[in-house]
């Protein structure tokens, strides 16, 4: 049967990226849930960037402090170790390459993997928050976002035709139906959900998909 | 620099912020630091044909029980009394969110304009302000919208964009004590936007949870030093 990732299970997926030790940033909506998923036996310190770096899992109703919150002004636990800067040091952090991976959403990735995040047909007023920032910085960009629009149409194009956060920055992209890696050689399918086979991810996705020589169901 | 910098109330505060009058306001955008005393006595005040700097544009009362359990007053408040003529910052509405933020809907409607800045680059402009820089190059926004119109350079082979410094009449910022001198430490997450944009205007003003003689803070842990602070208002929280 064929069966899609829901966002839970897409977080978690993009969770098991966080190797020991990194500094991981998660952008707005479906990423930050990846807070909960962090691989047991690895340590990672989540960056945010209204100015708070070593933060813990999301906080439940009763655990709830306002002034301890991540950019997508979700209520944060404090972990030891945990400290706060304001948002000139915290993008020092991201540009400089201090910030080893980063969780974004997005409206479209191009096979070159180019990003677009922001802004959609419709709504000029939505801005890009530190998203440029980040998929500029960040060692490692992670894109989670549903494979297809609500209508059907793909999301993974030649070319994006949303407006731009930034040019050539995607390394993995995971959906809710398939794992995907840019590569120079172009877009490698790894993993595919369960009861679904490459041709039918093809054909739901607007460029060309190389499928990976260990092509597998996707991994949780 | 007034050595009596302490204000009796928000309304006093703003008093003098005139009409078209550009303002910084600190905070993340949403509960997060924001001057709300400040910001509520600003549109009382009155003041129109401002422009606004601050990271996000606000979602309004009516939106932000979304966000938050109970709602809670930003920034919206100032874009529905109609005081708003400009608004630069990093996220004018929020893309999840319906369309029917204060400043999206008048922005649809072609009575405010909008500067989209990235947060980073809008952090580091005010710093620039603050720090009497001409301006500095980045790599964020090249080969987007951002690029437009600017400067562009390449620097051991990336390339790079020039951003312009940020300064303003007046900044409204948030933070937890004070004393009297002015001197401020920040509490949490409500730090962000809030020491980057002390000085980075004419006039600084500080709304406090607690008010202590100099002294009382920890010189190790200041976070703002008191050069930059102007007035200071206590709201116990």
């Amino acid at each position: 049967m064929k069966s899609r990732l829901d966002e839970q299970t897409i977080a978690l997926r993009a969770a098991g990226e966080f190797t020991d030790g990194s500094v991981v940033n998660l952008g707005y909506g479906m990423p930050g849930l990846c807070a909960n998923f962090v691989p047991e036996g690895r340590t990672v310190f989540f960056q945010s960037e209204n100015g708070i770096l070593g933060y813990g899992s999301l906080a439940t109703d009763t655990e709830k402090d306002y002034e301890m919150i991540n950019a997508s002004d979700q209520p944060v636990t404090a972990l030891p170790g945990m400290c706060f800067f304001d948002s000139a040091v915290s993008f020092d952090m991201i540009r400089g390459g201090h910030v080893d991976i980063v969780v974004l959403g997005a409206y479209q990735v191009s096979e070159k993997g180019d990003l677009a995040n922001w802004g959609r047909p419709g709504r000029p007023a939505t801005g890009m928050g530190g998203g440029m920032d980040l998929a500029v910085g960040a060692s490692k960009v992670i894109v989670t976002m549903l494979h297809t629009t609500k209508e059907g149409e793909p999301r993974i194009l030649r070319e994006c035709t949303f407006p731009l956060t930034a040019r050539q920055c995607v390394d993995l992209i995971i959906t809710d139906l398939a794992v995907i890696e840019i590569t120079r050689d172009g877009l490698v399918l790894r993993e595919i959900a369960p009861g679904w086979t490459a041709p039918e991810i093809q054909a739901v996705t607007g460029a060309e998909l190389i499928s990976a020589a260990d092509l597998k169901e996707i991994e949780l | 620099m007034p050595v009596n910098k302490v204000v009796n109330n928000c309304d006093e505060a703003v008093a003098d912020i005139p009409d078209g009058a550009t303002i910084m306001i600190g905070g993340f955008g949403s509960f997060g630091g924001l001057p709300i005393n400040l910001i509520v006595a600003l549109a009382n005040q009155g003041a129109r044909n401002l422009t606004l700097i601050a990271n996000m544009g606000g979602v309004g009362f009516e939106l932000s029980h979304r966000i938050k359990p109970g709602g809670y007053q930003d920034l919206g408040i100032l874009f529905e009394n109609g005081q708003v003529a400009k608004f630069i910052g990093s996220v004018p509405a929020l893309g999840g969110m319906p369309p029917t933020s204060p400043l999206e809907r008048l922005h649809n409607e072609g009575k405010i304009e909008i500067e989209m800045v990235p947060q980073g680059t809008l952090a580091e402009r005010i710093r620039c302000g603050a720090g009497g820089l001409g301006g500095f190059y980045t790599p964020v926004g090249a080969g987007t919208v951002i690029e437009k119109g600017k400067e562009k350079k390449v620097i051991d082979g990336k390339e790079y964009i020039l951003e312009l410094p940020l300064y303003a009449d007046f900044a409204l910022i948030k933070a937890h004590h004070a004393d009297t001198l002015g001197n401020l430490v920040y509490k949490g997450t409500a730090r962000c936007f809030n020491p980057v944009m002390a000085g980075a205007a004419r006039i600084t003003i500080v709304e406090v949870d607690k008010l202590v003689e100099p002294g009382q803070l920890d010189p190790e842990v200041v976070v703002t030093p008191h050069v930059y602070v102007d007035r200071i208002v206590e709201v116990p929280g």
